[in-house]
């Protein structure tokens, strides 16, 4: 080895060949831990800081370090954001909003996208691109049109008027992506079912969904991810005088964070900012693997 | 076979078709009709021809929002992409070898899982954290770390610096996506590949370059589009977090926030349709530009 000292760092860094002996540090593993750990760090840190920050007083926030525990624990800030600053009823409109925007937008986008995808028919393929063309455009370039259609609909700070608005801007990539999913599904158990006498409707329920679950279960992810954090259209959709009551989560919080900003007043602030991050924790915690399928699941197909 | 096929396609077709064309495209319809309009947003309107293209045109805060979204749609993919394959790199092939196998560092799970999470949180509530992170005074995270005898640093209400910290924000959220994206990438190249170039004497370096990057090009070029999207649509980051309303001095002015502001605030909703017409070929050559630059030859 030692005529070949020239080679070393070459040799230690090689990742695979069989005659290496196990486990031997290589240079870069050192300075890989630095940087991922600092990264971890700062991904981590504000989220933590947040987390002390809702249980101090608004003088400890000014006074106090940033990192130091909370003198006393009072849960007294997460009661005002719950009550006080409405955080409660922003929830539970993002939940009801959510719900129903993403079962329809399921049902829907899979209904168009199974028709477009498995069957021939003239104007397919122009309603196939008309619905991904979609996907080309940023939603706040037309918020003015968008705002005058709600409105002339009747449907301005409503839930009814939230929700088809969120489900028409969520079909072009549901379309798009499960078109793409239904077709790749096999065609023999389609025809087994058609030559068992299945109708239309049952094979689509009983036949096709069970068979694009994996798809479905992506998609479905995706949709309530990009819809719970869904900010521009409600800010448009629900303002005027009222309209609080209406608000969901993104909604409250930004307002609450105006709201502290004029009396320099945080800790409600952070208890609420608080009360919106850790549910997505648990979820996260829980579905961890089938969320990052399903946010990259565009991605890569 | 063919009995009630197509009552069915139009059964299946219309409620989606329907919605998608009232609010999608009859929006993206009136967008232009509107732009030829002096709509107030209530009301009725009259057709001004181009009176508001030509208005945009010299319109200075226009100029100084379309030149931030430049800005900004060039650095942040670059940024956000370089810092994301570093990481997926470190994390795939960082570690040492074992039984022929190279493996991830130590605990690159956990790495994934922490890195990813931002993605989940909604733009506006990372925005209001942020916002509090970048505090100008000593209630802020930054100012609050920093030692006592420093005078506070003002970040978002410095001119200078409030639109690169809102570019930070955003990078800081993306980049967890597109390192567990390249890892699934890297992941798909085979370990063969790797040894044999191993055994030829690659370093790191070389493997990277040579190997890993070719090999995800495909990917890179789906990251570009995503995050051309994301470096577009600043409106949550801007709204939130700028002071003075894309201030200070405009300093954070971007178009989104121009055409909302022009339509909600300054009631100029046919202004804001003419920026919106803008932005429509603005996509259009985004999109055409993308597609050339990054199609490659499949032998190449």
């Amino acid at each position: 080895m030692t005529n070949l000292v020239t080679n070393a760092p070459a040799v230690a860094s090689r990742p695979a060949p069989a005659v290496r002996k196990t486990g031997k540090v290589n240079p870069l593993n050192g300075v890989a831990h630095i940087a991922l750990f600092l990264w971890a760090l700062a991904t981590a840190g504000p989220l933590i800081w947040v987390l002390l920050a809702s249980f101090k007083s608004n003088t400890e926030i000014f006074l106090g370090k940033p990192f130091a525990l909370p003198e006393h624990f009072s849960l007294k800030t997460y009661t005002d954001a719950w009550t006080e600053a409405h955080i409660g009823q922003y929830f539970i409109n993002s939940i009801i909003v959510v719900a129903i925007s993403t079962a329809g937008t399921m049902l829907l986008g899979s209904m168009a996208a199974y028709v477009l995808a498995r069957y021939r028919f003239p104007g397919n393929r122009a309603i196939y691109y008309l619905f991904v063309s979609g996907l080309a455009f940023p939603t706040f370039m037309a918020l003015a049109p968008i705002f005058g259609i709600v409105k002339s609909l009747g449907l301005l700070n409503t839930f009814t008027g939230l929700i088809l608005v969120y489900i028409a801007y969520s079909l072009s990539f549901t379309v798009f992506f499960l078109t793409a999913f239904f077709r790749t599904l096999p065609h023999e158990i389609d025809e087994a079912a058609l030559v068992d006498g299945a109708g239309h409707l049952r094979r689509f329920f009983q036949v096709m969904m069970p068979m694009a679950k994996s798809g479905l279960i992506s998609i479905t992810i995706f949709n309530i991810v990009g819809q719970w954090n869904q900010y521009l259209l409600p800010v448009v959709i629900m303002q005027g005088a009222g309209s609080d009551s209406n608000w969901v989560l993104t909604q409250g919080i930004a307002n609450i964070s105006v709201q502290a900003g004029y009396h320099a007043e945080w800790s409600t602030l952070f208890a609420a900012l608080t009360l919106s991050i850790i549910p997505m924790i648990i979820v996260y915690a829980i579905f961890q693997r089938q969320i990052q399928a399903g946010l990259t699941a565009g991605a890569v197909k | 076979m063919r009995h009630g096929k197509y009552p069915f396609i139009i059964g299946f077709l219309v409620v989606p078709l329907a919605l998608y064309l009232v609010f999608v495209v009859g929006a993206y319809l009136q967008m232009f009709q509107l732009s030829f309009t002096d709509w107030s947003g209530f009301g009725s309107f009259n057709y001004v021809g181009f009176d508001n293209f030509a208005k945009l045109w010299d319109d200075p805060v226009f100029w100084i929002a379309l030149r931030h979204n430049v800005y900004i749609l060039i650095a942040m993919p670059i940024v956000t992409i370089a810092i994301a394959l570093f990481f997926a790199f470190l994390l795939n092939v960082g570690g040492k070898s074992k039984g022929g196998t190279t493996q991830g560092v130590w605990g690159s799970k956990v790495y994934r899982v922490v890195f990813f999470f931002p993605q989940l949180l909604a733009l506006a509530i990372v925005a209001v954290i942020f916002g509090r992170v970048f505090g100008s005074d000593r209630s802020g995270m930054l100012n609050g770390l920093f030692p006592d005898s420093w005078s506070p640093w003002l970040f978002l209400a410095d001119e200078r610096w409030a639109l690169i910290c809102i570019a930070i924000v955003l990078i800081w959220q993306q980049i967890g996506f597109y390192v567990v994206l390249f890892s699934a990438g890297m992941g798909s190249i085979g370990q063969d590949i790797y040894e044999a170039a191993a055994l030829d004497g690659a370093t790191k370096v070389t493997l990277f370059f040579r190997i890993t990057l070719p090999l995800l090009w495909d990917t890179l070029q789906v990251a570009w589009v995503y995050l051309g999207i994301a470096a577009f649509d600043l409106f949550a980051l801007v709204n939130i977090m700028s002071v003075n309303k894309g201030g200070p001095n405009n300093a954070t002015q971007v178009l989104s926030y121009q055409i909302y502001l022009n339509a909600f605030q300054n009631s100029q909703a046919g202004y804001a349709s003419a920026i919106g017409v803008v932005l429509f070929f603005l996509t259009l050559t985004f999109a055409a530009l993308t597609l050339r630059v990054t199609r490659r030859d499949a032998v190449a």
